[in-house]
């Protein structure tokens, strides 16, 4: 049996080690960063970030200081957004606001998108009591009134479980979500690539989150996108009644809540805590955008 | 766009004028030439043949001859109809032809339809656009010429809708329709492609009694160079959107003086010739339509080429009475009378010898020579050529792929019943619910869509399994590689009964047995880039270290280490394909289940595929179950055949007795009406034609399956027959293991 000539041999060998695959993960990545929305969005959001968790230390005031001085005041050189009823400076309870609702915003998205791509692929993959099973408890969700059962809750998430909050909340955003991708797995399903990975040995539940959900990206981040609108906004409108994040922690809905009584004549009460919101949104969605099509295989600009 | 041609050619026309007469084609979608300067012209009553591979642009300039491109293409140039110029005429003026003197048949009948109306209806419809005739008239041509086409009941089936047609029936419905105004032109686009043979047989027919009916002439374009063997008058050969040879039908396929038509006729398997002959691909794929090489378009793929094809494209010029070709060598290729597939392959792209069955005692490229080989090196496994799938012979092949035991009796040349059996299979049957209901979904039948069917496969071996389509062969292979219990009867793999194998046996078993599908697109995950796809299966088996192996796959399959890093949509559908093979042969399988792998792919591509998986097979020592429509393939690749009919084998023995003399009515139709690309020999041949459509699975004919289209059943008489209708034909032998399930099985030549 004859082998390569020796130099050959090397030339091969030295071409493939130049060859550099990327994973998924960069290559998405790559993309996302290409795009410019993908850039606005995520410096924006960053931004936010670092101003909701850093913008506290280069303030003299704190949440808690009450400045007896100035009671509802415009902005000025001391308050840079203006204070409130008790003399609480704006910026610094916007920015505590800012922290939670992100937070919250996030967690609940991944979390409810999470929980209703793992359900509903895992329900639509394996039909039979798993899909009976997760289809029931999804469809008893559907039915409880969940603002209700949110309200009722309320007391419960005092003294700092705001975390219990955004479990209760996610729980209630994937029911939809998870019928859909259901429904979608059970056609990616029957596509040969599937079954080609069945036939391999390949376990289901690494084809299920290798194959099916990447598979669902679009969807999935679309809903997140909206998942965290949803949540702020839920939570806001749960803050206008009383029941959404507890004392001592503030959220911007709480803040808003609060504002819109004095919007009127103190506009500062209300609008940096909604502008906040309001970009909060914006830049979740650019992200979301860029995101979904730096996931799509189809588009260009790769290496 | 007229001008003098305008009035050159209405002097011209005259009563044996051509009816249609092309000049100047010129066809552009946002600046990317499809089609780039064609001429043509057909004559009353004879049949012009259209042949290239897909993208050439044979769709596009038909299109543009009827006027029916969307707005946002560019046509110029010159269509007349006799001696009228179609090209710029008021859409009012086009109306008025199209469907009175010049009519369209389309491959996808369905889509050419409106669902909503009844075929009868649609019919009328197209009598009465063009003739004044009332509408119970109408309704009554309408019946006739469904009866003319061919379809039983007319007056009953007219009432029918398009989607309660089955393809064939749709396809008659459609020529009825273009025959309906008795038109001088049809132009018909692979108007059988989507058809299995023996209804591709009949609707052919159904289209010459057309013609014999109106004396049109016909347009017939197509990839199947034996559709247009049999059919034709002329041939007109188009590469990249242009004529790249044209003249009568003997002349091209007995004397062709392009190269790209000599490959394109190098690369069909044929059902006349035996196996050992290899193919010769033409290296590469088609140019794409928006880069063009700047000579000849052929240039990057000739192996003839010289280096004044690179400076400028050669136009078509007369190379004899009435035959052109575009090649600046024509002449010589014409005087040095060199023939087909001679010439084609580059020397050292030819290296593929081919593995008779004697030849190689020597033990020299088989897979015999274990003992040199050095283990666990990272090398690649072979150089190949890319796209031509002829690996450089006896290249280090993967240690382990050889190394199991039995590696010496895997041999293809030790006889047949001393191998190993790798897969067994007796008696499988599988059926499918017959579900009905959107809301209350219930059974109300049984698909027997597997019903009994068993065969063996011997180490080394490739057994083709071919029928038509909804015959079962599909489901016989996902009941297989699912490795479970079946519903009755029994599969072994490697002699292991999957029905008592516990999950981790299961697993060992996978790790031997890989598939590879029809739709290289659809069957690597669009997500994941050519390196993940074919590490998938060694990660799911605790492989480390993969990036040297994954290349080596791919030089294995002829595909650069710099391609891992691509996604599968970048690739022509031949590398596609290649991907996935590469994957299927990760593990080093013993045994590997391919369903139409190369059905999806070019002539020319897929004659590359092909080629690798023979030179595969015979380097690796693997076993192929190798399922199949197209029989010219099976018999190029397979040493045995089973020939499945409605859930059932009808025959089964080594090609070359199944070929040369089938024993079942069914296996003598079907291989009677496989076109051969040969015109004289097509034209000599005897077709058996079927009638009717296969009948559906979830109720099939009691007794013999094929009693209700079987030739010789209609021939019988009294008792004879009442035993074909009482009594299920099981497979009688027919010497060697050659068998058929037929009461009156006889052996009959009909290649
Ligand atoms: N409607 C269209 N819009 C844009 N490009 C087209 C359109 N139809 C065909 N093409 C392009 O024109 C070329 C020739 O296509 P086609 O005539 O369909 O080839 P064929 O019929 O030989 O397979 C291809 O590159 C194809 O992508
Ligand atoms: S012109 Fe040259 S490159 Fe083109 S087909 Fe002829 S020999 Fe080949
Ligand atoms: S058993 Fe009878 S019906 Fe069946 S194939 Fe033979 S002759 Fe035809
Ligand atoms: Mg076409």
């Amino acid at each position: 049996m004859m082998t390569l000539p020796e130099e050959e041999f090397a030339e091969v060998q030295a071409e493939a080690e130049h060859v550099r695959v990327p994973s998924r993960a960069r290559t998405v990545a790559g993309r996302f960063f290409r795009t410019r929305q993908g850039r606005l969005g995520f410096a924006l959001l960053a931004s936010l970030f670092l101003l909701a968790f850093l913008g506290p230390l280069a303030s003299p005031w704190a949440v808690t200081d009450m400045d007896f001085s100035a009671f509802m005041q415009p902005p000025s050189a001391g308050h840079w957004f203006g204070t409130l009823q008790t003399g609480t400076d704006v910026y610094a309870v916007t920015l505590r606001g800012a922290q939670k609702s992100l937070l919250v915003g996030l967690l609940v998205a991944v979390l409810s998108t999470g929980v209703a791509a793992v359900a509903g692929s895992f329900a639509g993959y394996f039909l039979g009591w798993t899909d009976r099973t997760i289809m029931w408890v999804a469809d008893l969700l559907l039915v409880l009134p969940a603002f209700l059962i949110l309200a009722i809750m309320s007391p419960l998430f005092t003294s700092g479980r705001w975390l219990l909050f955004v479990v209760m909340l996610a729980l209630f955003l994937w029911m939809v979500t998870s019928k859909i991708v259901r429904g979608m797995t059970r056609s990616i399903k029957e596509r040969e690539y599937i079954k080609a990975a069945r036939f391999m040995g390949v376990p289901s539940w690494i084809i299920i989150f290798r194959h099916v959900i990447p598979n669902l990206a679009s969807l999935l981040i679309v809903d997140a996108t909206l998942n965290v609108s949803a949540a702020i906004l839920t939570e806001t409108s749960l803050s206008y009644f009383g029941f959404g994040i507890q004392p001592p922690d503030v959220s911007l809905g709480g803040l808003i809540a609060d504002g819109s009584k004095t919007a009127l004549y103190a506009p500062w009460t209300f609008w940096f805590a909604a502008g906040g919101l309001i970009i909060t949104v914006l830049s979740v969605n650019l992200v979301g955008d860029s995101l979904r099509d730096a996931f799509d295989p189809g588009a260009g600009g790769r290496a | 766009m007229s001008g003098p041609v305008l009035e050159a050619c209405e002097t011209e026309a005259g009563a044996t004028g051509p009816v249609l007469d092309v000049r100047d084609l010129e066809v552009s979608f946002g600046g990317v030439r499809a089609v780039r300067g064609l001429g043509y012209h057909v004559q009353a009553g004879e049949v012009l043949g259209i042949v290239g591979e897909s993208g050439a642009g044979k769709s596009a300039a038909s299109l543009a001859v009827m006027g029916l491109l969307p707005r946002h293409a560019k046509v110029s140039g010159s269509v007349l109809l006799h001696g009228r110029q179609l090209l710029g005429a008021p859409e009012k003026e086009l109306a008025a032809f199209r469907g009175r003197t010049i009519s369209m048949v389309f491959q996808d009948p369905l889509s050419a339809m409106t669902p909503v109306y009844r075929v009868g209806d649609q019919i009328a419809e197209a009598v009465r656009v063009h003739q004044r005739v009332d509408r119970r008239r109408a309704v009554e041509r309408a019946v006739e010429l469904l009866d003319l086409v061919g379809i039983p009941n007319p007056s009953q089936r007219a009432r029918a809708f398009p989607h309660e047609f089955s393809g064939g029936m749709r396809q008659r419905a459609m020529i009825a329709m273009a025959i309906a105004n008795d038109p001088d032109v049809i132009i018909c686009d692979e108007p059988t492609t989507a058809l299995d043979v023996t209804i591709q047989a009949q609707v052919l027919e159904v289209l010459k009694k057309a013609q014999r009916e109106t004396g049109a002439a016909i347009v017939l374009i197509t990839h199947d160079l034996g559709v247009v063997a049999g059919f034709a008058d002329r041939v007109l050969v188009m590469y990249a959107g242009r004529e790249a040879e044209s003249g009568s039908v003997r002349d091209v396929y007995r004397h062709s003086r392009m190269p790209y038509t000599i490959g394109l006729l190098g690369s069909v398997p044929r059902l006349d010739m035996g196996r050992r002959l290899p193919l010769t691909p033409i290296e590469g794929a088609p140019p794409r339509p928006s880069r063009l090489p700047p000579g000849c378009p052929f240039e990057p793929r000739c192996p003839m080429a010289v280096p004044a094809c690179s400076l400028s494209e050669p136009p078509a010029v007369e190379v004899g009475p009435g035959h052109r070709a575009a090649c600046l060598r024509a002449r010589e290729i014409g005087q040095a009378g060199v023939t087909m597939p001679g010439i084609l392959a580059k020397p050292e792209a030819r290296a593929v010898p081919p593995a008779g069955p004697v030849e190689s005692g020597a033990g020299t490229a088989g897979p015999g020579a274990v003992a040199e080989r050095e283990t666990g090196t990272d090398g690649p496994g072979a150089v190949v050529e890319r796209e031509t799938g002829t690996a450089v012979p006896g290249g280090p092949v993967p240690a382990e792929a050889v190394a199991g035991p039995g590696a010496a009796a895997r041999s293809p040349e030790s006889p047949r019943e001393s191998r190993a059996v790798v897969l067994e299979v007796s008696d499988l049957v599988k059926h499918h619910p017959l579900m009905k209901g959107a809301v209350f979904r219930r059974r109300v039948g049984t698909v027997r869509a597997v019903d009994g069917i068993g065969f063996d496969l011997r180490e080394g071996e490739t057994l083709g399994l071919v029928g038509e389509s909804g015959c079962g062969k599909t489901t016989a292979l996902m009941e297989i590689l699912e490795l479970g219990r079946p519903e009755r009867g029994r599969v072994a793999v490697f002699g292991r009964d999957t029905a008592t194998l516990s999950p981790r046996e299961r697993l060992a078993v996978r790790r031997h047995l890989q598939v590879v599908f029809q739709d290289p697109l659809a069957s690597l995950d669009p997500r994941m880039t050519v390196h993940d796809i074919v590490a998938e299966p060694l990660l799911a088996h605790g492989h480390r270290d993969m990036g040297a192996r994954v290349r080596r796959l791919l030089a294995l399959v002829g595909l650069d280490a710099a391609d891992a890093a691509r996604y599968p949509q970048d690739f022509s559908g031949g590398q596609r394909q290649r991907v996935a093979i590469a994957r299927a042969l990760a593990l080093e399988p013993r045994l590997l289940v391919l369903d139409e792998p190369v059905s999806a792919l070019d002539v020319s591509i897929q004659a590359g595929v092909l080629n690798l998986l023979e030179d595969l097979r015979r380097r690796l020592g693997l076993s192929y179950l190798f399922v199949a429509h197209d029989l010219a393939v099976v018999r190029h690749i397979a040493d045995r055949v089973a020939v499945m009919y409605l859930g059932r084998i009808a025959e089964i023995g080594q090609v070359e007795q199944v070929y040369a003399s089938p024993a079942h009515p069914y296996t003598q139709a079907l291989l009677s009406a496989v076109p051969i690309p040969d015109p004289d020999k097509e034209r000599a041949r005897r077709r058996i034609l079927l009638e009717g459509d296969l009948p559906s699975p979830a109720n099939p004919p009691s007794g013999c399956r094929f009693r209700t289209r079987c030739p010789k059943f209609a021939a019988l008489t009294g008792a004879l027959r009442a035993r074909c209708a009482e009594e299920e034909p099981e497979i009688r032998p027919m010497g060697g293991d050659h068998g058929a399930a037929c009461h009156y099985a006889e052996k009959l030549g009909v290649v």
